[in-house]
Formats: structure tokens, sequence, C-alpha cells
């Protein structure tokens, strides 16, 4: 994709990056300003972040999409999850642990099509002990979900972008979805906001094969050691062993 | 139409724990057997360096696919049973070993109050002790009895241990030395025995040396590495139907697999099964497999819906109290303490899934109930399984869920936390039962099982005892923010992950009146049939139920060699 050659013969990336283009009305508008905007997005994704560069290539060739395919979707889910795990003194953000990407990678396999549930009808609402009687696929929810978090920010900011919102504001949309008092279909705007903070956590936690958790920052923040294959020589020690850890590529490799 | 196949001696329905038990024992002795699995191949080579928690832990790599079959739930009669859409409160497990590959290990007997909590409770307290609705019954076999058969069990898992005061009595210890102490566990018993409490190192099966059983199956020692519970062991150090038990029947030549084979039905004519019909997962096709005996050794649920479908026993009618196959289905009850340190941080990402600590005091009758009001009781231990960073993220009380603070509390508090938990025993009530869904179905078309449960008085008491025992303990060990943790609070809630202890729906007892089957696990109304495992508790215990299955499961062996020799029923039926 990123060689697919435009006709004035610059690649697709190219065009996008090559501001004057977009701006100078070549096309203009809309769809060519959203990609524009998603462009700069992952340029500072990558800056706030820099070492993470230092990975292996094979790795960033990975950070595209293959479930969303819209990148105004895309920008508020980025920004969303951001939110639920900030790049703060503690440590880098979801963003910079690619959690956007693996959300991305998610919804576009099993996971996004509940493929190892019960999804036969009747569908009916039940109890809360009956848990989730939801029809709606994870990834037709995502759609549903961060389209109706952008249009909370329109509607409530004079038509600005969720993304373009501060973080205060952007919060607050959040905290409507978490208390449930956005009207969804087919789900509850807090299962929503629930399985967008259970994604993010998976994002930042789960072995780097997913897409996230780059570089295995996400587990060094909490110290977490990643598969290691033995502890007995420290499991009986009262002080605390802070080590590198180890992720399934260097098992399988 | 099914295709009918060669006659077995005896088929197997399900292979895990107490399959791989009875096909090791019945092929040993020369029977000819089949097992039908309905899940796939299994090899401990699929367990090399699978470290992923979200693939196994979260999204249940090693458990049923839901979107095959599930159960339908309700919590009392008055509402509609809904499809579990999602595993929750239990992982299903499924694949050859079955549950007995993801368990964590934890080997504990039950005691010999179980077994008579009838006759015992009333002796001791009287009959009004018993709440309304909560319908005790006997075993119909005492501890005495199975204790030779818990032996045989734990020298083949090669279950790691020790015993005090507090633990049920044994012949012979156990057949490995207890697993190490960790900083953790030490401070938990240490606490505990300045309460006056009788702590003790949990009975494990993943085991504290190298151990070749007498069926010549070697386990080895567990290195501690954490991925236990909802994983395959690395190493073969946590016991497993794979590595003992299965490979045991296999070697005589006189155990055959088949995987893919999902049973439906077992056939029946008067009075006596005649084989089982199952669709073959790899051609969609169903066969009808002729056989002398057989024996049900899927998990509990399925255990008793095949009853069901198959149309054997009389089904449990709640409003009527008639009936018997569906009922006592217990669970276990949860609670507990949770403890947050400041200024201590421990190697909790070390660990394995029966490392811990534990006291037996405040479970069963060995602690006076006669100001109480509830029976039983259950373990509190502190268990250091390994914590794994998505599922595990402790912030203090009142902590917003997300954000940077959440962020803050979760990273900063993710070695400082230790918990204190009870397997709460679980007491048969009258309205808690299984039977066929009138309107939901599985793959084939077949009802689901449908789950009717919700926690009772005696349930909420218990657990709410259990906690503040809990609290005491972790105070004790100096927590600087402590507090009770409690999944009984209110309704049984299908969504939290509780346990997978789930017993009864073809329960054990002395009498075809009140019973599925004797205690050789034979079926009262059809002999040649056996269902063995957790499905025939009349009640949970307070402990892990693997070695009582696995006891269960020597003792039924028995009984069907001798069936082999002298059809019939093999215990006198009390009615």
């Amino acid at each position: 994709m990123a060689d697919e050659k435009k006709p004035s013969g610059l690649t697709r990336r190219e065009f996008i990056k090559n501001g004057s283009f977009a701006v100078g009305g070549l096309i203009g508008g809309g769809l060519i300003g959203g990609m524009l905007f998603n462009t700069s997005s992952e340029t500072s994704t990558s800056t706030s972040n820099g070492d993470h560069n230092h990975g292996n290539g094979s790795n960033d060739y990975m950070e595209a999409r293959l479930f969303f395919k819209r990148q105004e979707d895309f920008r508020v889910l980025s920004s969303a999850v951001e939110r639920i795990f900030p790049e703060d003194e503690v440590g880098p953000g979801a963003i910079a642990l690619s959690v956007p990407y693996f959300i991305d990678r998610q919804l576009a396999g099993s996971w996004g099509f509940n493929a190892r549930e019960y999804m036969d009808g009747p569908f009916e609402e039940g109890e809360d002990t009956q848990g989730t009687q939801s029809a709606l696929l994870r990834r037709d929810a995502f759609l549903q979900g961060v389209r109706l978090i952008q249009k909370e920010a329109k509607a409530n900011h004079d038509g600005e972008n969720y993304f373009d919102l501060t973080e205060e504001q952007q919060d607050a949309i959040l905290e409507k979805f978490e208390a449930g008092d956005v009207e969804m279909n087919g789900m509850s705007s807090s299962q929503f906001f629930s399985l967008l903070r259970t994604a993010t956590l998976r994002g930042v936690y789960s072995d780097p094969v997913y897409g996230g958790n780059k570089n295995m920052d996400g587990w060094r923040m909490k110290k977490y050691p990643g598969g290691q294959m033995a502890y007995m020589n420290i499991i009986e020690d009262e002080e605390f062993h802070d080590m590198e850890p180890i992720s399934l590529h260097e098992h399988h490799n | 139409m099914a295709t009918e196949l060669p006659k077995k001696q005896a088929v197997i329905v399900g292979v895990g724990w107490a399959g791989g038990i009875i096909a090791a024992e019945l092929a040993k002795a020369g029977i000819e057997v089949l097992g039908l699995e309905r899940g796939a191949d299994r090899t401990p080579a699929d367990f090399i360096m699978q470290k992923d928690e979200m693939k196994y832990a979260l999204d249940h790599d090693l458990m049923q696919d839901l979107s095959k079959e599930t159960v339908s739930f309700r919590n009392d009669n008055d509402m509609t049973a809904l499809p579990m859409r999602q595993t929750g409160s239990f992982v299903l497990g499924t694949d050859l070993g079955g549950a007995g590959i993801h368990w964590n290990g934890q080997a504990p007997r039950f005691f010999p109050y179980d077994f008579e909590i009838r006759s015992q409770t009333i002796e001791k307290y009287g009959e009004e002790k018993i709440e309304e609705g909560i319908t005790l019954q006997d075993w119909g076999i005492t501890y005495d009895e199975l204790e030779p058969y818990y032996t045989q069990w734990e020298k083949t898992a090669g279950i790691s241990g020790e015993q005090n005061d507090m633990t049920p009595w044994m012949s012979e210890d156990y057949p490995t030395p207890p697993m190490k102490e960790t900083p953790a566990i030490r401070l938990f018993k240490d606490a505990a025995s300045e309460l006056g409490l009788h702590p003790h190192q949990r009975p494990s099966a993943n085991l504290s040396e190298n151990y070749t059983n007498p069926d010549g199956k070697t386990i080895y020692q567990c290195q501690f590495c954490s991925f236990c519970e909802r994983f395959g062991c690395d190493y073969q150090a946590k016991s497993d139907p794979l590595i003992t038990v299965i490979p045991t029947a296999v070697d005589t030549g006189n155990f055959e697999i088949k995987t893919h084979a999902n049973v439906r039905e077992v056939a029946h004519e008067d009075g006596k099964a005649v084989g089982v019909y199952y669709i073959d997962g790899n051609d969609g096709q169903q066969y009808f497999q002729p056989a002398d005996m057989v024996i049900l050794t899927t998990y509990v649920l399925n255990n008793t819906r095949l009853m069901l479908q198959s149309g054997i026993g009389r089904p449990y009618d709640p409003e009527t109290e008639e009936g018997v196959v569906g009922k006592h289905y217990c669970y276990q009850i949860m609670s507990g303490a949770q403890g947050m340190f400041e200024d201590k941080q421990f190697n909790l990402y070390a660990g394995a899934g029966a490392l811990g600590g534990g006291v037996e005091d405040y479970n069963a009758d060995n602690f006076d109930h006669s100001d109480l009001d509830f029976i039983h009781g259950g373990v509190l231990s502190l268990n250091q399984t390994g914590i794994r960073p998505i599922e595990t993220n402790p912030v203090p009380p009142d902590t917003k869920s997300w954000g940077s603070e959440f962020k803050k509390a979760s990273t900063h508090y993710f070695y400082r936390t230790l918990s204190i938990g009870c397997q709460g025993a679980s007491m048969p009530y009258r309205y808690n039962y299984l039977d066929l869904d009138p309107t939901y179905t599985d793959e084939n078309g077949d009802p689901l099982l449908r789950m009717t449960y919700n926690f009772t008085d005696q349930d909420r008491k218990l657990a709410a005892h259990q906690a503040e025992r809990s609290e005491e303990i972790m105070k004790q060990m100096g927590a600087d923010i402590v507090r009770q943790t409690n999944q009984a609070t209110g309704d049984y809630n299908i969504v939290p992950y509780q346990t997978t202890h789930n017993t009864g729906g073809t329960i054990m007892g002395a009498s075809s009146e009140t019973s599925v089957v004797n205690n050789y696990s034979q079926v009262w109304d059809c002999e040649n049939l056996f269902v063995v495992g957790a499905s025939t508790f009349s009640h949970n215990s307070g402990n892990n139920p693997t070695p009582t299955v696995g006891a269960l499961a020597y003792r039924a062996a028995e009984g069907m060699l001798e069936y082999f020799d002298n059809p019939g029923i093999l215990v006198d039926d009390e009615d």
C-alpha cells in the first residue's frame, strides 16, 4: 500500500505527506484533510516515544490499519484510549504503546467477530446476573461507539473533533459513556466503555506479538518480566527482583 | 441415520482425569476401551513456550468454544434463562485431558464430615440447624471407605504436601514433600499461627521434586514459572491426565481414543445402556457405537445434560422434589480479604498454581457452629499462583478505574497486594438445579443445559464469616489497606470469574429414591452405565474437588471390573 502510485507519480505516502498538495486544493475537502491529519498524528505517536523506532523494522510495518477504514474513526479511538491510559510520569501511554493498532488488529480477527461466543438468538435483555445478551459483534460495537464519541464531541463543542478537544473535555465525554448516558443501539454505552477499557488494558499489557505493549514498555512500566522460563532461584527470596522482560518472540526464535 | 460401528467392551465419554483413570484401570485389566473425546487431540508439546496471558487466561484457548455449546442460566424459576454467551464465572475445559489440563493443581481432600454431612450435623446440632430448603444428604459412602482411593490417586499424581491437626486423616503421607515457602506465604502462615490457627503448605500437583508414579509415569519438579491455571505446563511438572493415566491406558494396547467425537445420547433398552450416538466433527456424520458398558466422564454440566438428553433416570422437579437427575447443583461461595502493603514488594510474578499456605480451622465442622447461623465453612488460603499484568490491576478503594490515577495506582500496587481467599462450601438448595432449556440449542440442535442457581442465606452468612476471618489474618499480616472481598453479598452473577468448582446433577447416595448413582458411580436405573466426576457430589465442600473426583474414579473403576465379572447392581439400594 505504501508504494501505491498516484497519478502524479508520487507514492501515496509522499502524496499525503506533501501538505501543499492537499491543502493547496488539488483535491481539497474533508477526505484528504482527514488523511493528512492522521499522518501527522502517526508522526507525533512515534516522536513522543523516540526510542521505539529502534525496534525491529518488521514491527513498524504492522502499524497499519486492518479493520478501521475511516481514518477519522481511528483518530477518535486513538485519542480515547490515550485518555484511558495516558502518557504521564509513570510511563508511555496507549498511543506510544501502539494500543490503537493493537485494537484494530483484534477487531479484524476472531475477537472482533465474537467467534468463540454463543451468538444464537433469540436475544433478550435479561438481568445483569445473566451476562451480556448483546447481538452486536465487537467490531460493530467499536464502529458505533467511536462514531458516537465523535458525535458527542461535535454536538457539544461547536462541531469540534473529539481528538481536537482538551483532555478534560475528552474525559467528560468518556465519563458520559461510562455512566451509560449515551444512547447506543445493541448495547449500553457503559458496556461499550467497559469494552474499550478492557481492550486498552489488553493492548498495554499483552505480549507484543499482538501489536501492542510496544517494545514491552507496558511490561517494563509494571516491572512485569513477561514469560520467564523459571523462578526457581528467586522464589524464596525476600528482596524484590526487577528483570528485563521476555516475550514470545524470544521464546519462539 | 447413524452408521453403526463394531462393538466395544467399554466406551468412555470424555477423556480427562476421571475418564483417564478409568481407561487406565480397565485397560490394565484387559478390557477393550474406546475413549470418545469431543475436543481435539493434545500432547504436552502443545504447552511448550505458551506463556501468553491474553490467549489462554483471557481468551480461554484451552476452554470450550461457546459458539458450539454453552449453558443457559437464571437465578430462579421466575426468570427466563438466557444463554451464557461469554465465558465468565467458570471456565469449561475441552480437548484431550479436559479440565485436568488447565487446573491449578490444588489437591486437598474433602473432610470426613462431608460424606456424612446430614447425619453428623443433626447428631451434633439437631435437625433445626439445617435451614429450610437446604436438602442435605449423606453421600452413601464414608471418608474411611474412600480413603484408600484418595491415597491411590495421590500416588498417581505424586502430590506434594503436608498434614497437620486440621487436615483430614491420611493412611500414608503425601508421596512428595511440600512445596517451597515464599515470603508472602510465610507472612500469612506466621500471622495465622499468631492468631492460634494451624497453617499448612497446600497440597500441590505442581511437584516439589521429580517423581515416578506406580504406573511408571514421571512428573517433573515445578520451576515456579507461574503459568498454571488456564495453561498447560511447560515442564510436565503439573500432574495432569496427559502425562499420567492416559498414556498408562494407551501403553496397554487396549485403549483407543477418538477425538472430535461429540456424544449426543446414550442409547438404552430395558434398563441397560447399549451404546452411544456421536457426531464426528471431522465429517459431520452421526455414528452409533455399541458397547457392553458406557461411562460418562465429561464435565459436571455435560454429564447431567447427557443423562437428561438420553432420558435415563427421573428428571428432578423442584416443585414436587420428585426425581433425581439435575438436583443438588452446587458451586462454591468465594470471599476473603485483600491487603495492600506500602513498604513491601513481593515477587508475585513468580508462583505455581498450587503454591500456597492454608488454614483448615474454619472448614467443614473443624470449628464449633453452635453459635453460628450456618453450617460448614471453607479453606482460607494465600496462594501465590503468579500474577499477570492484564488481569491484575489492584487499586485502593475509590480509585478511578481509568486514566492517570488508575495507571499510577495499579502499577504501584501490582507487587504490593496480597489476597486471602476462601472457597466456601456450597450446600444443596431445593431450587438450585439443572434441566434442559426449552428455547436455546447447541450446534446440533440439542437443548442447552439450563442452570437455575442462586446464593442462599446459608451461603451469604458463610461467606461473610469467612471474609471476617480472612480480614483478621490480613490485618495481623500488617497490611496498610485491608478490605474484605465477597462474591456472595447479592445474587449469583455468572459474569465475574469465581471458581470452576461446579458440582452435582447426577449425585451419589445410598438410595435410588434420592440419588442417581451409588458409591461406585453406577447408575441405579441403568446398571451398565456409570457417571463419574464432580457431578456425583451431593454438595460441594470448602476445598478443591479434583482429588475427590480422582478417588471416586478409582473406586468406580473397581466397581466396573467387578461388574464385568458379576453383572448387577453393586450396592444394596436402601429403598
